[in-house]
C-alpha cells in the first residue's frame, strides 16, 4: 500500500520534505519513525490524516502521515 | 517602580504633570496594573475616545531587572474596539526602560483641546510634555527616525502613526526594538486610537544613568534566573523551534491540523501554507542577508523573531509573525511572503494591529471588492489606510466595521475584535478562550492550540468539545498572572511542561521581593485580574450573549474535518465560575 510522509521544522534536516512510501500493510507510524530515524523522544505531533495519533497507529493504504517535533508559537 | 506618574492632557493652559506614589497599586505590574488602574477609576460607560478614558501603560512587575524574558509592556484602557476592558502587550525595549526609571505606571488622563499634538519625554531629572506639530501625518518609520536625532541613540520609543491620529479602531501602540525600530506593537483593541484622541503622538524614555531594578536576595535571584534560562533553553519549543524557525513555524502545523482558516474562515487547509510556512521563511532570511533569531528586546533568550529582506537584501520589515503569515497570508489565500512581508510593514509603519487587519482584507475579499489571493489588491486595500480615505479608515477599523459596511454576515469575530490564526470549530479549546474572553477575540488570552494541537501544556482531543472550558479557565487565569509579570507569554510552554522552570520563576519573583511565592499565589492574582475585568465588562453593559461565537461557526461546518462549535452556552457560561 501506499502512505505519503512529510516532515517538518527541525526533522527535515538531512531527511526530506515529504514522500510517497510503499509499505506493507499494517505499518505502523512506529515503524516510519524508525525508518525515517527520527529520534523517538523529540516527537511532539503526529497526524495521520489530520487527526492526532500515536505511534501504534496502523496505517491504511492512501493515508498523509505528518510528523512534528514539539513546537509551538502564537 | 515606586511612583505613578499622571499627565491630565486636558488640564487648563496645556497639560500638567504629577507624579504620586504607586500607594495602593503597590507591587502590581503590566496587566495587573493597566487592569486594577482602569477598572477602578474609568466610567465603564465612557466614550472610549473621550476625556474620561485613561491610557494605562505599565512594565511588567520583573521588568527593568536582570530576569531574562521580562521585557513585556502593558498598555490598558476601555477598548473602542471591544467597548469593553483591554489590556494590550508588546516586546521592544520600553518595559525596561520605563522600569528602570522607576514608574510603575503612566496614566494618560483627560484629552486637550484643539488640535495641537504632543509628545512626552522622560528621563532621570523628570517629564516634559511638549507641543510638536512638526510631527503631524508622520507615520511610525519616519517618525521614529525624526525622533531618534533629537533624542539619540539610547532612548526607547512608544509611538502612533496616522492610523492613532485618526483614532481608527484597530490603531496600534508602536514600541522600538533593539535597533530602533517600530516593529513591536501593542496592536489589539485599538489602544492606539485611545492615545490618539489625547493627542500624544509619541513617550519617548531614556534611562541614561540609571540601572537595573535590584532583587531583595541577589544570589537567590541570579540562581532561579539561571535555572529559569537552563529551562528555557532545554524546553525543544523555546530552545529550538521558536529560535529557528520563530512562531511561524505553527503554519504547517495548524494545516496539517485542518484547523487554519483559509479566504475568511471558510475552509482549513490551505494550498499554499507550504510556500508561507516558518521553514520556508527562515531560510529565505537567512538566504537574503536577514536573520531567523533576533530578540525584540534586550534580555531574551528566545529570540523567535527575525529580520526580513527583499530579494535585493534591502530590510523591509522584523520577521512576521505566524499571526500575521496568516491573516494576510492564507486567510486571503495569498502565498507570497514578499506581499505578506509588505503588508506587515505597512500595519506596523501607520500603526494598525496586524490581525484585525488582515482579517478585515479578508472580509472584503469576501465582500468582492477584490478576489482571494490578490496580494497586489491587498497591497492597495491596506495603502488607502495611510491615506486616510474613507475607504482605508474602514478597513483600518478592523473585521467588524468593515463587514458591516459591507454587508457581510461571515465576520470572524467575538466583542468586535479579530480572531487569530485558528479555527474555532477544529480547535474548540481555543473557541472557548475567543468566545469568553474579557478581551474580545484573543488568542493569547487562553492558548489552548497547546493542549488541543501542540500537545504542550495538556492532551485534549481538539474536536471534542469535552474539557475545553475547564482547559480554557486555566489557561486564562494563567496567562492574566504571567501578563502581570512583564515575562513574554512564550515562557508558558516550559513552564507548563517541566515543573523545575515553573518553580524556578517562582523563586526569582519571590527572591526579588524578598517573600517566598507559590503557585497559589499566582493563581489567586490571575482570578482577581480576571474579576476586575469581568466585573468593568458587566458595568459597560456585556451580558452573556457577549460570550458567544458568531452564529455561523456553529452552523457552517468546516473541511476537511466537517465539524462546527459544540461546546454548550452553558458550559461557555461556566468558564468564570471557579
Ligand atoms: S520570545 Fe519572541 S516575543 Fe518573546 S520576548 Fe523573545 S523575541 Fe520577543
Amino acid at each position: 500500500m501506499q502512505v505519503t510522509v512529510k516532515l517538518f521544522a527541525t526533522f527535515r534536516k538531512g531527511r526530506f520534505d515529504v514522500e510517497v512510501r510503499e509499505v506493507p500493510p499494517g505499518t505502523t507510524v512506529s515503524r516510519i519513525v524508525e525508518e525515517a530515524k527520527l529520534p523517538e523522544k523529540e516527537i511532539g505531533i503526529v497526524l495521520v490524516n489530520s487527526r492526532h495519533a500515536d505511534l501504534a497507529k496502523a496505517l491504511a493504504d492512501g493515508d498523509t502521515l505528518a510528523i512534528f517535533p514539539l513546537v509551538g508559537g502564537g | 517602580m515606586d511612583k505613578i506618574l499622571r499627565v491630565d492632557m486636558g488640564a487648563e493652559g496645556g497639560p500638567k504633570t504629577r507624579i504620586e506614589p504607586v500607594g495602593e497599586f503597590a507591587g502590581l505590574g503590566g496587566r495587573a496594573m493597566t487592569t486594577a488602574i482602569v477598572s477602578r477609576e474609568v466610567h465603564p460607560l465612557c466614550h472610549p475616545l473621550g476625556a474620561e478614558n485613561k491610557l494605562v501603560i505599565a512594565p511588567g512587575s520583573l521588568s527593568g531587572t536582570a530576569a531574562s524574558m521580562s521585557g513585556r509592556i502593558s498598555v490598558g484602557c476601555k477598548s473602542p474596539l471591544t467597548g469593553g476592558i483591554k489590556e494590550s502587550n508588546a516586546g521592544g525595549q520600553a518595559a525596561q526602560v520605563l522600569a528602570r526609571l522607576g514608574y510603575a505606571a503612566i496614566v494618560l488622563e483627560g484629552k486637550p483641546e484643539g488640535d495641537d499634538l504632543y509628545k512626552i519625554f522622560i528621563n532621570k531629572d523628570g517629564v516634559q510634555v511638549s507641543v510638536d506639530n512638526s510631527l503631524k501625518n508622520l507615520n511610525n518609520y519616519p517618525l521614529v527616525e525624526k525622533l531618534q536625532g533629537q533624542y539619540g541613540e539610547r532612548a526607547a520609543f512608544m509611538t502612533i502613526g496616522i492610523a492613532g491620529e485618526m483614532k481608527l479602531l484597530a490603531a496600534s501602540i508602536a514600541c522600538t526594538d533593539p535597533e530602533k525600530r517600530p516593529t513591536r506593537h501593542c496592536g489589539r483593541g485599538g489602544t492606539g486610537a485611545v492615545m490618539g484622541a489625547k493627542r500624544v503622538k509619541a513617550i519617548i524614555l531614556d534611562d541614561a544613568g540609571l540601572k537595573m531594578r535590584p532583587p531583595k536576595d541577589p544570589e537567590k535571584f541570579r540562581d532561579a534566573n539561571r535555572r529559569f534560562v537552563e529551562g528555557l533553553r532545554k524546553h525543544p519549543i523555546t530552545g529550538e523551534g521558536l529560535p529557528a524557525y520563530g512562531t511561524n513555524v505553527l503554519t504547517n502545523v495548524l494545516n496539517e491540523a485542518g484547523a487554519y482558516p483559509t479566504n475568511n474562515f471558510r475552509t482549513g487547509r490551505f494550498g499554499g501554507a507550504a510556500r508561507i510556512a516558518g521553514e520556508v521563511q527562515a531560510e529565505l532570511e537567512v538566504k537574503r542577508g536577514g536573520s531567523a533569531t533576533h530578540g525584540c528586546h534586550r534580555g531574551c533568550v528566545i529570540q523567535c523573531s527575525g529580520i526580513y529582506h527583499d530579494k535585493d537584501g534591502n530590510y523591509v520589515t522584523k520577521q512576521p509573525e505566524y499571526e500575521t503569515v496568516w491573516a494576510h497570508g492564507g486567510n486571503c489565500g495569498i502565498d507570497d511572503l514578499d506581499v505578506i512581508a509588505r503588508l506587515d510593514y505597512l500595519d506596523d509603519n501607520f500603526g494598525v494591529d496586524t490581525m484585525d487587519t488582515g482579517a478585515a482584507v479578508g472580509v472584503a475579499m469576501e465582500a468582492g471588492l477584490i478576489p482571494f489571493g490578490d496580494g497586489p489588491g491587498a497591497i492597495r486595500l491596506v495603502e488607502e489606510i495611510g491615506k486616510g480615505t474613507p475607504l482605508g479608515r474602514i478597513l483600518g477599523c478592523g473585521a467588524a466595521v468593515t463587514g458591516k459596511v459591507f454587508g457581510v454576515e461571515r465576520v470572524p469575530v467575538c466583542k468586535g475584535q479579530a480572531m487569530a490564526a485558528y479555527d474555532p470549530r477544529s480547535v474548540m479549546g481555543i473557541g472557548v478562550t475567543y468566545a469568553t474572553s474579557t478581551q474580545g477575540a484573543d488568542h493569547t488570552a487562553g492558548y489552548s492550540v497547546g493542549p488541543n494541537i501542540l500537545k504542550s501544556g495538556g492532551n485534549l482531543d481538539p474536536l471534542n468539545p469535552e474539557g475545553q472550558v475547564e482547559m480554557s479557565r486555566n489557561l486564562q487565569i494563567a496567562t492574566a498572572a504571567v501578563d502581570s509579570t512583564g515575562m513574554c507569554l512564550f515562557i508558558a510552554f516550559p513552564l507548563l511542561d517541566q515543573p523545575d522552570t515553573f518553580q524556578a520563576l517562582l523563586d526569582m519573583i519571590g527572591a526579588f521581593h524578598g517573600v517566598p511565592v507559590t503557585g497559589d499565589d499566582v493563581t489567586a492574582l490571575g482570578k482577581s485580574i480576571l474579576k476586575m475585568e469581568r466585573d468593568f465588562n458587566t458595568r459597560a453593559g456585556f451580558s452573556k450573549a457577549d460570550d458567544r461565537l458568531p452564529r455561523f461557526f456553529l452552523q457552517e461546518p468546516i473541511p476537511p474535518h466537517n465539524v462546527t462549535f459544540t461546546v454548550k452556552d452553558e458550559d461557555l457560561d461556566n468558564v468564570f465560575n471557579w
